[in-house]
């Protein structure tokens, strides 16, 4: 009997602002694993800390809610450790690149295959607003003091150069293009970086959905406002790497787009890439049967207790009487 | 100048650059040793250095078990000058010093290795004693305090067995004086070349192309010294005993590991990091491993990007059910101590073996020292339980690892596994390892859940069940009917985020009252073990923990032998505190002496902290070298004779 799609949502009470992005990343979350129609159980969201970090109580899977910038390690090691589990990582921005960003590297170069969500709002909402850091230079949201003295960083690019094989970006208020965007990262094979643009109301009174809409976008022909996103596909953008022999221009046609900010801000899937052999690959390499006997298959003992293990030939070798 | 033959008791050391096969020499003379049914204790010093600074390796030969090195050194075997200038003065009287004989007018100034320090400290001994600073003054004095020098010729020796092998390359060769080195200490130690010849092709066994070539500087360097030395004269010999039936050659970092395989870890991160890293990566060269059905079974291990991936990859590994761990060190054990609260927050076996070495910040990186204790009790913020649990030698290393995960699961908490850089870089012959000796024990754990269970509480599984406090039934992440929430927020049954006084005191309490369950249900020798000397009725007391061990327990012989009685408590599980034990043991205790490898006696503290007790004397060390048996045994004689002051440092070590 197919799973309906409030048996993905809990009733545990949602705190978060009237109007916040998350509630839009949290509906596509739940629509996108209701659409794949994965069973609850074999689902586990892994988040860091952030208001974006309480995300995996409102999913009715296996939720672990971990440390702050930490995501990512945690993701990764129950799916090397159990392949079969179904597992989103996600988390925001200050938490992801700011002091996750080793991580956020660091992952890019195992290419486990999981998705990663990063909830984009320049700001970091749950400690009141500081500058996060995708916040642009010199700005100064509402709760600043002082404009912004770090440059931002661009997660786009970094996530190519650091070898994510799957980047796409969305928007928080246009939930199907997110939901779409999101099953396409689960179904990638390797680790798929999706940049969720998410207003915060409370905190970034730059960036807003007003902003994003294009309120002060104003073509001057026309005298319309103009919505500041707009989809590369529509554009005929293709960031998939169809053969090897044309990642050079897929990457640089990625570092290129990702600059894209301001007036234009594009969404949609700027890179694809399956011929990076994903971290699983990489162990069955050495561990052959790695696929069908990963770590969480493998008994350990007789009921008695009696460990299966026998290291004899370990110890032979270090024996002094042979 | 010949006394009693000394047979088959000898401290022997062996000494040169790092990088010039000091380990493979140490490791050949171990083998010949031991495989002439001999038993030995070998450790190794090195810099934190890869190529060129001095490193040494000491092996001590016996003929029963030996568990320590002693100060003294009988063949002082070298190949270089910094060698001879470090070590000559330390030769006991009737010693021997196998040295170069082409460097004989170099001076201590010309090494340029030798730091400043280290160089004022010789030339002040020798300028004191009115020796030049040079290889030949040195050796005179060695000589004037009864030591036999035997200078070979090691160029000469070369091009002559060059020659006699109608090999040409030289410089091959020239990479072989260690093997001349050590086989010609071997020579004048009288033991039997067969067994030394087996050893070079046990080291060299999958190394065909020089296999012959070493075989072939052996035998050279056994005639070499036949022809020009009267061996008999020289006092020490090593004569080969009944094989060692059923015994092993092994380290501490080796013994760690094998006891993760059997003991069930399936999963291991880590980021490199002395003396840490032998271990992950020995489970790496090991990966895959036979299983009693036949098949095979295997473990996953990870090099992260830092210590914080590590300790969160191996966290949820465990998540998923499996037994995982983390290997590490002080800088990198510093790292995780956030996420080490979050296990103990959401009840997570998971086991970090903790490498102590000389602390604080880098410290020195590739010494010993035993001074994380506190530091393991509390790392991390709030209060949250778990298990500290320090080994004492090697075959502790191999039973405690399959013990620890045991102690993990049953309690669902982390573990910290104390080892140290005197552990794993000695090497030891000890007992094959029983693989069966230790059960594997789960604990509250399972992998089905029938709807009913899941309905029982609307719906939800309860990850962290009230009425089952403390420990709660635990179920993989992926399991059907068992859906569950982590968060390092205080939380509900179910996992999710609360801020309820009530529920937040029933869910510190619940975590806290594993404590109290695990010192009631671990048995006693998990705790501390108590080993009786002499006479002893427990008036007179040491306590210890950790790789002191060895060191102890022979000095303790010796002052046994003197009539001395001693109870020595060696303690194994640190945190909790075995309290009721502890103040048992030392109920009748008049004098109570705390030994350990650290600045602030962090072991007396908690002493005092749980027992009441206080400790009447301290016997401390921080140089980074560890503890010699003679040392120890100088220092409790001190005490005991009444001349001792209530703190002492001990200083030895190179
Ligand atoms: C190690 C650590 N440092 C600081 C904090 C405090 N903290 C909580 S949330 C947060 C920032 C959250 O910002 P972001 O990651 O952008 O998430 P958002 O709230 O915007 O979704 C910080 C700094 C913490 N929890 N842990
Ligand atoms: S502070 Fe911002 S990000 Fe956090 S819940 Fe409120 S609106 Fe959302
Ligand atoms: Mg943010």
């Amino acid at each position: 009997m197919a799973l309906k799609l409030a048996e993905y949502k809990t009733t545990v009470h949602n705190d978060w602002c009237a109007g916040c992005g998350d509630f839009g990343i949290l509906n596509a979350i739940q629509m996108a694993l209701h659409e794949m129609q994965i069973p609850r159980h074999r689902a586990v969201i892994f988040s860091g800390i952030g208001c974006s970090g309480k995300t995996p109580h409102f999913i009715n899977t296996y939720g672990v809610h971990t440390l702050h910038g930490r995501v990512l390690p945690f993701a990764q090691g129950a799916k090397l450790a159990n392949p079969d589990l179904e597992i989103i990582a996600l988390g925001g921005d200050g938490d992801g690149l700011g002091i996750g960003a080793g991580h956020f590297v660091g992952a890019g170069r195992k290419n486990v295959d999981i998705p990663y969500i990063l909830f984009n709002n320049a700001v970091y909402g749950l400690t009141k607003g500081q500058a996060s850091p995708t916040l642009k230079l010199g700005m100064k949201t509402k709760s600043l003091s002082q404009p912004n003295s770090n440059s931002s960083v661009n997660p786009i690019s970094l996530a190519l150069v650091a070898g994510y094989t799957f980047i796409a970006r969305s928007y928080s208020y246009d939930v199907r293009h997110l939901r779409d965007v999101i099953i396409k990262a689960i179904q990638h094979k390797g680790l798929a970086y999706v940049d969720v643009l998410q207003p915060c109301p409370t905190y970034n009174d730059i960036n807003t959905r007003e902003w994003f809409q294009g309120q002060d976008n104003i073509d001057q022909e026309s005298g319309h406002q103009v919505p500041r996103i707009y989809k590369i596909e529509d554009r005929g953008y293709d960031g998939v790497v169809h053969n090897t022999n044309e990642l050079g221009n897929k990457m640089a046609q990625v570092l290129d787009i990702a600059n894209e900010w301001g007036s234009k801000i594009p969404i949609g899937i700027f890179y694809q890439n399956e011929f990076v052999p994903t971290y699983h690959e990489r162990i069955s390499q050495h561990i052959s049967d790695y696929a069908t006997n990963p770590p969480a298959k493998q008994p350990l003992c007789t009921t008695e207790g009696v460990p299966l293990a026998d290291i004899s030939k370990l110890l032979s070798a270090l024996r002094i009487d042979n | 100048m010949s006394s009693a033959l000394v047979k088959n008791s000898l401290s022997w050391v062996i000494g040169g650059p790092q990088g010039s096969g000091v380990d493979s020499a140490a490791n050949i003379f171990s083998r010949a040793c031991a495989q002439g049914g001999l038993h030995l204790f070998g450790k190794r010093e090195y810099y934190s250095n890869i190529k060129g600074d001095h490193s040494y390796f000491t092996v001590r030969v016996a003929e029963n078990p030996v568990n320590s090195h002693l100060d003294e050194i009988n063949i002082l075997v070298t190949f270089d000058a910094e060698t001879v200038f470090r070590h000559a003065h330390k030769v006991a009287k009737g010693g021997a010093i196998i040295y170069d004989s082409s460097l004989v007018n170099i001076s201590i100034n010309e090494v340029p290795t030798i730091d400043d320090q280290s160089s004022i400290r010789i030339s002040d001994i020798l300028n004191t004693a009115g020796y030049p600073t040079t290889i030949q003054g040195i050796l005179d004095f060695a000589k004037s305090n009864g030591c036999v020098v035997y200078g070979l010729p090691y160029f000469e020796m070369i091009e002559d067995l060059a020659r006699g092998l109608n090999d040409p390359s030289l410089s091959k060769l020239t990479r072989m004086v260690n093997v001349i080195a050590l086989s010609s200490s071997l020579a004048l130690l009288k033991f039997d070349k067969k067994q030394l010849i087996k050893a070079i092709q046990t080291v060299f066994q999958t190394k065909p192309k020089v296999l012959g070539n070493n075989i072939a500087a052996a035998e050279y360097a056994y005639s070499y010294i036949g022809k020009k030395y009267d061996i008999a004269q020289f006092i020490y010999m090593l004569e080969p005993r009944p094989p060692l039936k059923e015994y092993l050659l092994v380290q501490g970092n080796q013994a760690s590991a094998m006891g993760k395989i059997i003991g069930g870890c399936r999963f291991q991160t880590y980021y490199p990091i002395t003396p840490a890293s032998d271990d992950s990566e020995f489970l790496e060269a090991n990966q895959i491993f036979d299983l009693t059905s036949g098949a095979k079974g295997s473990i996953v291990v990870v090099q992260t990007e830092d210590e914080i991936a590590a300790i969160t990859m191996a966290i949820s590994a465990a998540l998923t059910g499996v037994r995982s761990a983390t290997a590490t060190s002080g800088p990198g054990f510093s790292l995780m101590a956030e996420a080490l609260g979050w296990a103990g927050m959401n009840e997570v076996p998971v086991v970090i073996t903790l490498y102590q070495r000389t602390g604080p910040s880098t410290g020195l990186p590739t010494r010993h020292e035993q001074s994380d204790l506190l530091f393991a009790i509390h790392a991390g913020h709030g209060e949250f339980p778990r298990i500290v649990f320090a080994s004492g030698d090697i075959e502790e290393a191999f039973y405690d690892s399959i013990k620890v995960f045991n102690l993990a699961e049953k309690y669902q908490l982390p573990v910290i596994h104390m080892l140290d850089k005197a552990l794993a870089n000695s090497i030891k012959t000890c007992k094959k390892f029983d693989q069966h000796k230790v059960p594997i024990e789960r604990g509250d754990l399972i992998s089905k859940v029938d709807e009913n269970l899941s309905t029982r509480s609307g719906g939800h599984y309860l990850r962290f069940r009230l009425s089952d406090n403390p420990v709660s039934t635990r179920v993989p992440l992926g399991t059907e009917n068992a859906i569950f929430w982590n968060t390092g927020d205080e939380h509900t049954e179910e996992g999710h985020i609360t801020e309820d006084p009530d529920l937040r005191n029933k869910m510190v309490s619940k975590r806290m009252n594993k404590l109290e369950k695990a010192l009631s249900e671990i048995p006693i020798e998990d705790k501390l073990v108590c080993f009786e000397f002499g006479k002893s009725t427990g008036d007179i007391t040491v306590v210890s923990w950790g790789s002191t061990k060895g060191a102890i327990i022979e000095a303790m012989e010796m002052l046994a032998r003197r009539g001395k009685g001693i109870r020595f408590i060696q303690l194994r599980l640190l945190h909790p505190f075995p309290s009721y034990e502890m103040m048992n043991l030392l109920k009748n205790t008049r004098l109570l002496i705390d030994i350990e490898m650290n600045y602030t006696s962090q072991l007396a503290s908690l002493i005092k902290q749980h027992t009441g007790s206080d400790i009447d004397y301290r016997i401390v060390k921080f140089n980074g070298r560890p503890m010699s048996t003679s040392e120890v045994y100088y220092a409790v004689s001190a005490i005991l004779e009444g001349t001792s002051q209530k703190r002492i440092v001990l200083e030895h070590g190179t």
